[in-house]
């Protein structure tokens, strides 16, 4: 129930859109290379905050397993997380699909980001992180990004 | 999420975003998304059941096939949370009549804490105290919720943060003490309504809304599907 309150408050809130949606055809799922994009404000090493209205980004390393959730909002459930980190991050599900060859491989890097921000422009998430984490993920090869919110 | 997923796709990559907001993927028009209507927090729905998060996964991943877009589609399935079905958990008794009954609560807590992160290997405590700091924090909240003034406490850090550090211990400590994964919230519910901790800082939130704090702080400090003013329910 509480859910449905949060989502029906969140659902007024503005967002910004482009004039044209972007569009990329990928390879085909077999021979791509996949990283998953989170906003569930994600780090590393032990580090566990994150700040309102932070649009940076934090870099992953999916040879690792000790990522920490600190977004700031408590309008969501974290003991999923606790229990399972795949219903956020499912890098063991993807490892599974390349190894099934459903896709071609998992990327060794992965992005994090913190959803629920203040500002609906994203101004600095479109000209400047989002872009850059971008970069880093194409000089991975990635092909293919899976966003996953909380 | 969806204007990320643009941002993404722009640089040459290609998406596929879950979706937990409809109405903000409607109005941000990733390329291609999938609408998943799961608890907020499980984007892939189902903690430890590898096969239903393979089905969203297979779902989402199929959307790469269309030609153009914006794309999205509604998963079949929905989970709702269940925070009006609060985890019924007995707490350790403690010996620790010196201390504020919050304060002795959670230092019997931190055992079965423990125990939890023994066997998850993870934990959302850590913003700004460790676990073993939590309960000295909650006696902090607890002179707050009593009328002390919150700049002169000593509390070490954002209250919204610290208050976020004892609810994140009480929920994972909750692990140990029901059978099973927990539904959404149920741990959260527990926590704001069964336990001491969970009045002190309701009533601290109550105080600090008294002294004017800010509103940051008083709305962040707890879920605000949670918050309730003490005074009126004991008025009822």
């Amino acid at each position: 129930m509480s859910d449905k309150i949060v989502r029906k408050m969140l659902s007024r809130l503005e967002g910004y859109s482009f004039d044209e949606v972007p569009w990329v055809t990928p390879k085909p799922l077999s021979e791509c290379r996949v990283a998953v994009v989170t906003t569930a404000g994600l780090n590393q090493e032990g580090n566990a905050d994150w700040n309102p209205g932070d649009q940076g980004f934090t870099v992953l390393s999916g040879k690792k397993s000790d990522f920490t959730l600190g977004h700031y909002s408590p309008n969501f459930d974290r003991t999923g997380w606790v229990v399972d980190s795949n219903v956020v991050i499912p890098l063991d599900r993807l490892d599974e699909m390349a190894a099934e060859g459903k896709i071609g491989s998992v990327s060794d890097t992965h992005i994090s980001f913190m959803g629920a921000q203040p500002d609906h422009t994203l101004e600095t998430i479109r000209l400047d992180t989002g872009p850059a984490a971008a970069k880093i993920l194409l000089e991975e090869e990635v092909d293919v990004v899976l966003l996953t919110p909380v | 999420m969806g204007t990320l997923a643009s941002v993404f796709e722009q640089s040459g990559l290609a998406t596929v975003a879950i979706s937990i907001i409809r109405e903000q993927i409607e109005a941000t028009q990733p390329p291609r998304a999938l609408h998943c209507e799961f608890p907020l927090g499980r984007p892939l729905g189902k903690p430890g059941d590898s096969v239903f998060q393979h089905q969203v996964l297979d779902a989402a991943f199929d959307l790469l096939k269309a030609e153009s877009g914006p794309v999205l589609v509604d998963y079949p399935e929905e989970i709702d949370d269940n925070a009006d079905a609060p985890l019924s958990c007995t707490i350790p008794p403690t010996d620790d009549s010196d201390k504020h009954p919050a304060e002795a609560e959670a230092r019997g807590l931190l055992p079965v804490w423990r125990r939890s992160y023994e066997k998850y290997g993870r934990t959302t405590v850590g913003k700004v105290v460790t676990p073993e700091q939590v309960p000295e924090i909650v006696t902090l909240f607890a002179r707050i919720a009593d009328g002390e003034d919150w700049t002169s406490v000593g509390l070490p850090g954002d209250p919204t943060k610290l208050g976020a550090d004892i609810k994140n211990f009480y929920e994972e400590a909750s692990l140990s003490l029901s059978d099973g994964v927990p539904g959404a919230r149920q741990a959260e519910t527990w926590f704001v309504t069964q336990t001491k901790a969970g009045d002190v800082i309701q009533r601290a939130r109550v105080a600090l809304e008294k002294q004017e704090a800010g509103s940051y702080f008083t709305t962040y400090i707890l879920p605000m599907t949670q918050v309730r003013n003490p005074e009126d329910d004991s008025n009822a």
